[in-house]
């Protein structure tokens, strides 16, 4: 193939990352206002954070009555899991962008690449979905 | 001359600003308040001064960066973990999100210019961020005083790497390895500086992966983004021109950082008090710094740069054995 500027799949994937990452910065400022400013009450109270935050997060997480993984959506009602939303906006975007550049790919004949993308997206994937866990320390 | 004396002192003004800030924030969060848990139930500081401090000391850090040419986690893990009384893994967590933040937002104009290359990021990114999900996980599971000691010395080599290693604007690559021709990683880009166009390819690639197993890990395992260790093996070893390396790199970030910090994510390291303060205060700084970028001397600011991670480095290390 002859080399480009920048292919078509890198503009596509370019795009999508600047829409994606605009989204999940305004949201970002938009809930984290709501939840410093008590619109939405905290699962966790701010004072109480003092606590927590300079020992280890498997205390946090055991003393706060938190679950790893995703048991955050069941307690998306409160301020500080909120913003959640857009931190799995911004962590999520480039398994979007992949998905996209996937398709690019295919329609290229390039399958060496599309075979390597998708491999990616499997270990974001499998990064993202809380089955990967660290014992506590 | 004159301009020279006036820019030195305006340097040793900032080093000493710096020092001074850092000294106060070593001793509200440790001796000064003489509290066994400081930062946490017995300290006199309330919980949202730490998050002002927080944000002042990441918006300095922003523009810092930028002038240094270095991202934004290779300074704020050290430094926060050192001077704060935040727990590592909560410091490591917001490290990637900071550093995947910046990533992502330089990431689709790299692309779209050229400089960054997505056939060259897409193989090495597979092996980085596979690579840093283990360091995270290891990170996780260590002692945190284990990490911490590790992290200190990590961050003085990397001040080894900065002072010591060359760069070339253009390696010679006579002819690209197999791999690199299989998986076609070549390109051009229009150097704006000269208006010329640029033809690359790059050669080592198995090398480099390798590499990048290193690399991943490291990023996982501490936090700290990995532009400093991507850009050598990209220019020096794989022969990418300076630019492309460099963007390349920032873009491999947002791959690399993203699955490591999937896994702090998803163990609980994730505070909003920590995360939100501190991309915010980065990103104001980075848009801060870039026009004064303009103004400054790159050289300079480098050494400010070292002399920053030097002493973070050795706080990080001595808090590592309780010292």
């Amino acid at each position: 193939m002859s080399p480009l500027k920048a292919s078509e799949a890198q503009l596509f994937y370019a795009t999508l990352l600047n829409r994606l990452t605009l989204i999940g910065f305004a949201l970002l400022v938009v809930v984290f206002l709501i939840y410093i400013l008590g619109i939405f009450s905290p699962y966790v109270p701010m004072r109480d954070v003092l606590q927590y935050w300079n020992q280890s997060s498997h205390h946090y997480m055991q003393a706060a009555n938190i679950q790893p993984g995703w048991t955050w959506v069941s307690k998306i009602g409160y301020g500080d899991f909120l913003i959640y939303i857009p931190v799995t906006i911004l962590a999520g975007v480039t398994i979007v962008c992949y998905v996209g550049v996937v398709f690019k790919f295919l329609k290229g004949k390039e399958y060496i690449l599309m075979v390597i993308a998708m491999v990616e997206i499997v270990v974001l994937l499998a990064a993202a979905s809380g089955l990967l866990k660290a014992g506590g320390h | 001359m004159e301009n020279r004396r006036k820019y030195l002192q305006k340097t040793m003004l900032l080093l000493v600003l710096l020092a001074a800030f850092a000294l106060w924030l070593w001793m509200m969060g440790g001796a000064a308040l003489g509290a066994a848990n400081p930062g946490g139930a017995g300290s006199s500081i309330p919980w949202w001064a730490w998050v002002l401090i927080l944000f002042v000391l990441t918006f300095v850090l922003g523009i810092v960066a930028v002038l240094g040419g270095v991202g934004g986690g290779v300074l704020f893990v050290p430094i926060v973990s050192g001077f704060f009384p935040f727990h590592l893994d909560f410091v490591r967590c917001a490290g990637l999100l900071v550093a995947l933040s910046g990533a992502l937002s330089a990431g689709p104009g790299l692309l779209r210019a050229g400089m960054a290359d997505l056939r060259l990021a897409l193989p090495l990114a597979l092996i980085a961020s596979t690579a840093s999900i283990i360091g995270a996980l290891m990170g996780l599971a260590l002692p945190t005083h284990i990490v911490q000691i590790a992290l200190g010395v990590t961050i003085l080599v990397i001040v080894a790497i900065m002072i010591l290693a060359k760069k070339s604007e253009y390696p010679e690559v006579k002819e690209s390895d197999a791999l690199a021709k299989m998986l076609g990683i070549h390109g051009i880009y229009t150097d704006i500086s000269t208006r010329q166009e640029v033809h690359w390819k790059v050669h080592r690639t198995p090398i480099g992966l390798g590499f990048f197993v290193i690399i991943g890990i490291m990023a996982g395992m501490f936090g700290l983004g990995a532009g400093w260790a991507n850009v050598p093996v990209l220019n020096l070893l794989m022969g990418a021109p300076l630019k492309v390396s460099v963007a390349t790199s920032k873009f491999l970030l947002s791959i690399t950082d993203t699955s490591a910090a999937w896994i702090y994510i998803n163990s609980g390291a994730m505070l909003p008090l920590i995360v939100v303060p501190s991309l915010i205060g980065i990103m104001l700084g980075s848009w801060v710094g870039v026009p004064i970028l303009a103004r400054t001397k790159p050289a300079m600011i480098r050494y400010i740069v070292i002399g920053v991670l030097l002493f973070a480095g050795v706080r990080a290390f001595l808090k590592g054995l309780g010292i």
